[in-house]
């Protein structure tokens, strides 16, 4: 037995991503567990907004929705969505962007819209949310999910959020501001953009992981880098704070969602 | 001058089949009083705008009261999918359901431009998105000082907005606080404003920049305590999750859904109706106290 899941290995990798200090724009669910354990493990300065209106939110258990009053009670102040996006996410005041998706393709592009053809879809997703613009004005993004052959598709059926679109310099021609995803981080292995062609690359992989299994859950040929590392398993004092923090959420809301996973 | 009545005359008096009704609340807040009484008093062709669909427009979508919806995320949040939504989109179930697509931020941008009577907003956005594609309301527009190009949207107009706010007075000052989303936004892009309250007090006693809505611009006020059951009213009671998880279960289904919306909607006289036969269907108040 390793000691920890493979939910925790992504969501320990993720966190150890945001940087003490840093501004961070924040999805609900795996995105938020990784950010506020980051909080409480090495990046105890790290500023979390929630596109709900809390700046500097410090939750002691996790938001079960975006807009929970857990968020605004412990935030340092509370605006309008209207300021939130205008004020705080246009005007390139957040450092990270740290998204969800429920389809990735290889240049990291994100559809959260529709499977099948937007008119008639096969199955509808609830859509852009605030997804587009982070992915957009954030000076960097980083994706969470899991690792699976129906989340990594060779080819999105709608672009909801736009990574690298088809690679190389098609990002920057359309002028983004922000530099785009840095990093997906998965229950298997950590992908990072290839400096030219912006193809998504295993970085690191994690302990246990075969890279047939990898190639296995993705749907195009999965490239590797050069050297590719093991991910640094996760320590004592990360898996503690976030079963801790998971304990005292579903402790609070009686029950434990899919959404805090 | 705001009027102080019963919900069940306001949306009677204000809300006429056919029109373009937003219920805001972001999460917190949000109108369910209300939304009940629109399925109640059965209207129909009804075009909604709203962020986040939630629950609230998930009931009315499956009540078959909407024709189209304006909306930037639909789903259960915390929980999935928004199954009356998904079946209206995907199966044209209670009938075609017309969608119009934007992000959060270009809706929130909207909402600011109807306030403002401006005709339309502009957004550093979409680029490179498929939205723009689908949604003939997403324009590109260029900067006559810059060149940069922008994209720009119309401003949202309803015909009438509703959100629930903690407290009004007794001349109807509304005040709300918490999580605002883009209330004071859609109230004031309205041309009806319908306010529901936990209470109405005598004085407001608020702080000089609280979020206020003067009494005149509100059209009618109405006490419907608890009125934002089962999402949240800060300083007053708790989101109730366990509403969010059973909703799942209830709306996947067409018959289950139908015989909810009878027994705790169709077949109830107002919401304190509501209050009392959800306690007895589902074994708990329906309210968490703070």
């Amino acid at each position: 037995m390793s000691g920890y899941t493979t939910s925790e290995m992504m969501t320990v990798a993720a966190a150890r991503r945001l940087n003490n200090g840093a501004v961070c724009f924040v999805g609900i669910g795996l995105p938020s567990t990784a950010a506020n354990l980051a909080r409480l493990t090495h990046a105890p300065g790290v500023v979390l907004i929630y596109e709900s209106g809390p700046i500097g939110a410090k939750p002691t258990v996790l938001p079960l929705s975006i807009g929970d009053g857990e968020l605004s009670e412990t935030a340092d102040t509370v605006v309008s969505t209207p300021e939130i996006f205008r004020y705080w996410l246009q005007s390139g005041r957040i450092d990270v962007g740290f998204l969800g998706a429920a389809q990735i393709d290889r240049f990291a592009n994100i559809n959260t819209t529709v499977i099948g053809p937007y008119a008639k879809p096969r199955t509808r997703l609830p859509g852009a949310g605030g997804a587009p613009e982070i992915a957009a004005n954030a000076k960097e993004v980083f994706i969470i999910v899991r690792h699976s052959p129906r989340a990594f598709v060779s080819k999105l059926d709608f672009i909801t959020s736009v990574g690298y679109l088809d690679g190389g310099d098609a990002r920057s021609r359309l002028g983004l501001p922000g530099k785009g995803p840095m990093a997906v981080i998965t229950d298997l292995c950590t992908m990072e953009p290839d400096p030219l062609s912006k193809e998504l690359t295993v970085t690191s992989i994690h302990s246990g992981v075969t890279r047939a299994q990898i190639q296995k859950a993705t749907a195009w040929r999965v490239r590797f880098a050069a050297a590719v590392p093991e991910t640094p398993v996760p320590r004592a004092a990360e898996l503690k704070a976030l079963r801790d923090l998971q304990a005292r959420t579903a402790a609070a809301h009686g029950t434990t969602l899919a959404a805090s996973d | 001058m705001a009027q102080i009545i019963i919900l069940r005359e306001a949306v009677a008096h204000l809300i006429h089949d056919g029109d373009t009704i937003a219920l805001e609340g972001f999460t917190h807040l949000i109108p369910f009083a209300a939304g009940h009484e629109i399925v109640r008093q059965g209207r129909k062709n009804l075009s909604l705008v709203r962020m986040t669909p939630d629950l609230i427009y998930d009931q009315l979508i499956g009540a078959g009261c909407a024709s189209k919806l304006k909306f930037s995320w639909g789903g259960n949040p915390g929980v999935g999918s928004l199954h009356r939504l998904r079946d209206a989109v995907e199966n044209g179930w209670p009938h075609e359901l017309m969608l119009e697509e934007h992000s959060h931020a270009d809706m929130a941008n909207a909402y600011v431009a109807g306030a403002a009577n401006l005709p339309f907003t502009v957004l550093r956005g979409y680029a490179g998105s498929d939205l723009p594609k689908h949604n003939h309301n997403i324009r590109a527009i260029r900067c006559p000082f810059t060149g940069e190009e922008l994209a720009a949207t119309p401003a949202i107009r309803p015909d009438v907005t509703v959100i629930h706010a903690q407290r009004a007075d007794r001349a109807g000052n509304v005040l709300l606080w918490g999580i605002l989303g883009v209330q004071k936004e859609a109230a004031l892009a309205a041309r009806r404003l319908i306010v529901t309250v936990e209470e109405i007090v005598d004085s407001l006693d608020a702080p000089p920049n609280a979020c206020i809505l003067p009494q005149w611009t509100v059209t009618a006020v109405c006490a419907v305590p608890g009125g934002a059951f089962p999402s949240y009213a800060q300083g007053f009671y708790e989101r109730d999750n366990r509403f969010y998880l059973a909703w799942d279960v209830i709306a996947r289904n067409r018959e289950t859904f139908q015989s909810w919306i009878k027994r705790h909607i169709l077949d109830t006289s107002d919401f304190n109706d509501f209050k009392r036969v959800y306690s007895e269907s589902s074994g708990h108040p329906s309210m968490r106290p703070r």
